[in-house]
């Protein structure tokens, strides 16, 4: 196993609220690299919220351990950022005033310039309260304190989701930015896996508060393939989803060795493809490749 | 050195791998004299600020470059041009031919597509490898 310290890493992360309601996270075990730009993906309700809230140290689970740059959450909070769904800020604050506030909160690291790019690139004034400025500028105003934060970890739910179109690929850009000139790790959930696809170079999919997809994006693209013919059946071939086909059949599959070219014809689906096709199937296995297997688990599958 | 930087586009829907388009468009930003020797190509920095593509992806296209002889990374300076591949202008002698030989596809009454076919079934008898995807 590597000694490089995690920029997250879950073991065995469990989450109910309260004895009513259902089981939010179920056994999550995932690590994700130091410097990697991550995808976390799912249904509604897959609990991808309360993930990151944990990480944050705003939740505290019922089970199980997470470690963000090697330390428990909430001790490492200088060195991460967390930007949440509804980007809670101070209505009553001007825009200058929350820079403001985000640099005497954070002495010794703030990046004022890199705050002021992300907060007035929509157009909002720095005089203007926060409370009268629109979604996405409301938007632009958290990630700005996240920015200027210089943070070695960001941890953003649904960050984009407010934005215009232009909006999202100018502030992806400076997010990619961010990750090139500093290394910085960024995890950041989405429901909609295609806006992510070109970005990040590792997908988290959370199925019912478990790991149900987890790797390089190239890894889980190599790891499937679609299948079409005439066959008999898959074979050792494990079957994602099967759909009819005329006369024949095609399926996503994770191939058992090389698929028999002769009996199949074989395609490469999209990291979009896969995406759907496990949301659909939701009791497919799970598949966590070895870049994103936890060191402890591992570990305790070894004894 | 040029004025401006080379700008990469970035089709996400063309099926085509995204760092292979950032390699064949600067190819042909060489081919087309766009890009010359000892120029600078952008930053990965500048280059994900502008298309939003992850960092890594950047990287790997400026290696395959690399390996192909067509740039060197400087440390600390950049990645530069290393070789000439302009000579492939369309201002060259080469280019005026082809257009030459093109006015004569069309007066004798070919169409486009005519004369595509002419072209690409000349191009894979003298070039005949496989295109890469």
């Amino acid at each position: 196993m590597t000694d490089q310290t995690a920029a997250v890493e879950a073991v065995d992360l469990r989450m109910r609220y309260g004895f009513r309601s259902g089981t939010v996270l179920d056994g999550c075990s995932f690590r994700l690299p130091a410097g990697s730009i991550s995808a976390l993906v799912g249904p509604n309700g897959a609990g991808k919220s309360t993930l990151l809230a944990i990480a944050a140290g705003l939740r505290r689970p019922t089970g199980g351990t997470v470690r963000l740059l090697g330390g428990v959450p909430g001790e490492n909070r200088e060195r991460v950022a967390f930007v949440a769904q509804n980007k809670p800020l101070y209505p009553q604050l001007t825009v200058a005033g929350t820079l403001r506030l985000g640099a005497e909160l954070n002495p010794g690291r703030w990046d004022q310039d890199a705050a002021e790019n992300i907060a007035y690139g929509g157009g909002a004034e720095p005089k203007a309260a926060v409370r009268k400025l629109s979604g996405g500028q409301r938007t632009r105003v958290a990630l700005a304190l996240a920015f200027g934060k210089r943070p070695e970890l960001m941890l953003l739910d649904e960050p984009m989701a407010d934005l215009d179109p232009l909006a999202r690929h100018q502030l992806t850009g400076a997010l990619m930015a961010q990750a090139a000139e500093h290394g910085t790790s960024i995890v950041m959930s989405s429901h909609v896996v295609a806006e992510l696809e070109s970005c990040c170079d590792h997908l988290l999919l959370l199925s019912s508060g478990r790991v149900q997809l987890g790797g390089t994006c190239d890894e889980i693209v190599e790891a499937h393939s679609r299948l079409t013919g005439t066959g008999e059946d898959f074979g050792s071939h494990e079957v994602v989803e099967e759909q009819g086909s005329g006369r024949g059949r095609t399926a996503l599959v994770r191939p058992d060795g090389k698929p028999d070219t002769g009996v199949w014809d074989v395609e490469q689906p999209s990291l979009e493809e896969i995406f759907l096709a496990h949301l659909r199937n939701p009791a497919a296995p799970a598949l966590v490749t070895g870049s994103v297997a936890p060191a402890t688990s591992a570990r305790e599958a070894a004894i | 050195m040029l004025g401006r930087v080379i700008e990469y586009r970035i089709d996400r829907h063309s099926g085509v791998a995204t760092y292979l388009q950032i390699v064949k468009q600067t190819k042909q930003a060489m081919r087309l004299g766009l890009l010359e020797p000892d120029d600078k190509l952008p930053t990965a920095r500048e280059v994900v600020e502008a298309t939003a593509v992850n960092p890594n992806t950047v990287l790997k296209a400026y290696r395959e470059l690399e390996r192909e002889g067509l740039v060197e990374a400087r440390r600390g300076l950049g990645t530069f041009v290393r070789k000439s591949l302009s000579g492939a202008s369309t201002d060259s002698a080469l280019g005026r031919e082809l257009s030459q030989w093109m006015e004569r596809v069309r007066a004798d009454g070919l169409d486009r597509e005519g004369a595509v076919a002419l072209f690409h079934a000349a191009l894979d008898k003298e070039f005949p490898e496989v295109e890469q995807r």
